[in-house]
């Protein structure tokens, strides 16, 4: 069962003279859902970034699924497409449709026929629940509607591990269990998922662990219910102190 | 006024005027689009000569660059684009245009291509796009929506440009015949407004289409 597909040892990074991830070591088995949790500036969404080299990192090595990630060119493009990528703003295509949005990559990338990649685009459309938009223009969507055209457009590609970088932080409030629901079902059906989030309830739910950054270094790793109830640093008590009392 | 309409092909001037101007825009679009790609590209080597292109062309005069082309390339390094004399300052005066323009549309690009937010590249890479198809599919589709504007007012600059090439045309363009009009007749106001007249023709409509088509085709965000 626990066989490693992502596998982070050593990996250094500087903005400038701050150290923003410091000796990171991290493995993340098939199947299983990371959260990534931690103060503003700790480095989550940066190391959440590194792991398909959106952000470059000076030493240490990053491997998925055996095959370490190269530095530039067709190889890194290849091996992106196996990485799915939700980003905080969306950052759906504003030019396409959004059938054309998750039929892209399939087509260009995977050589897929365009009746297929349609096909298979509106089952996961419907997944999502946008199945009837997908006409429409991203501009023409909620930020919750486009969230989830976002991670449909990941899943078209098949992708071995999928990348949260603050999924619902760009949400209105009422928007953001639509985008939650679909991370649920997707967890549950067995997505390898790092997730950078402070959704709480999210994590308890889903987090097979939560990983604890702060500046720059991995403080803590721990079950959601032991990290939540009982976390051992006092960086971590600290900060769940300030995001628990209200 | 009658005679000079009869006894000079001003019509004729200005088709000539015409097709300089429809065959160095293409040109200029195709080498501005180049330039443009590899002023944002990833590799430093690129951007550099991109950057000395655009510098160095930009601020040549177009008046020396037509002067060069005969000068220099013709007589000095035998560079002969057609037996014919005319003919051969004819292409010459295409490349000129197009070169030369080409570096205002390279920027007018960028310009477009910096006001696509970061993310779009990101995502576009994220689904495992190369860095052509990224540019092919995601950022150029969407710099040429956001710069219609100032591309057409490159295209209006360029009509108007065209005059320059009388340095080497002759009397063949419409500028070049004006100047032979004003020698041989003497100068004249409904001359002048005749020749003015057709560049206003030629160019206000293309002001009015570019910014509806800039309005019309923008990028929703």
């Amino acid at each position: 069962m626990s066989e490693p597909l992502v596998v982070l040892s050593g990996v250094n990074k500087h903005f400038g003279d701050l150290h923003v991830l410091q000796d990171i070591n991290l493995t993340v088995d098939k199947g299983e859902v990371i959260i990534l949790i931690g103060p503003s500036g700790s480095g989550k969404s940066t190391l959440c970034r590194t792991i398909n080299r959106l952000e470059t990192f000076e030493s240490g090595s990053i491997t998925i699924d055996g095959t370490e990630l190269p530095e530039e060119g067709k190889q890194l493009a290849a091996l992106r497409a196996d990485v799915g990528m939700v980003f905080q703003s969306f950052n759906l295509f504003a030019h396409k449709t959004i059938l054309e949005n998750v039929t892209l990559g399939p087509i260009k990338v995977r050589g897929m026929k365009k009746a297929e990649a349609e096909k298979r685009a509106m089952e996961l459309l419907e997944r999502v629940g946008i199945g009837h938009q997908a006409e429409k223009y991203p501009a023409q969507l909620s930020g919750g509607q486009q969230q989830r055209v976002a991670i449909a457009r990941s899943l078209a590609m098949d992708p071995k591990v999928m990348l949260f970088d603050e999924p619902t932080s760009a949400l209105d409030p009422e928007m953001i269990n639509e985008v939650l629901d679909v991370m649920v079902e997707l967890a549950q059906s067995g997505m390898t998922m790092v997730v950078v989030t402070h959704e709480m309830g999210f994590a308890r739910k889903v987090a097979n662990r939560v990983v604890f950054l702060s500046d720059g270094k991995i403080v803590e790793e721990a079950t959601p219910e032991e990290f939540f109830t009982n976390p051992k640093s006092d960086r971590a008590k600290d900060f769940l102190g300030k995001i628990l009392s209200h | 006024m009658g005679d000079i309409l009869r006894n000079y092909d001003i019509l004729g001037a200005f088709w000539v005027t015409i097709q300089l101007s429809v065959l160095s825009a293409v040109g200029a679009l195709v080498i501005g689009t180049v330039i443009a790609v590899l002023r944002v590209s990833p590799v430093g080597i690129l951007r550099t000569i991109g950057s000395l292109y655009v510098n160095l062309i930009r601020n040549t005069p177009l008046t020396l660059l037509m002067a060069f082309s005969i000068l220099g390339m013709t007589f000095i390094l035998g560079l002969q684009l057609d037996e014919q004399a005319t003919r051969n300052a004819y292409w010459w005066a295409v490349i000129m245009l197009a070169v030369y323009h080409a570096a205002f549309v390279c920027e007018a690009l960028r310009s477009g291509v910096n006001t696509i937010p970061a993310g779009q590249a990101e995502a576009a890479r994220s689904i495992g796009l190369t860095f052509a198809q990224s540019m092919r599919e995601v950022l150029l589709p969407q710099a040429f929506r956001g710069s219609i504007a100032p591309l057409g007012s490159v295209l209006i600059a360029l009509i108007k440009n065209t005059t320059v090439a009388a340095v080497i045309l002759g009397t063949a363009e419409s500028a070049g015949l004006l100047a032979e009009i004003t020698e041989n007749e003497g100068a004249s106001l409904p001359t002048f407004f005749i020749f003015a007249l057709g560049f206003v023709i030629l160019t206000l409509p293309i002001g009015i289409a570019t910014t509806n088509l800039s309005r019309r085709l923008s990028v929703k965000r």
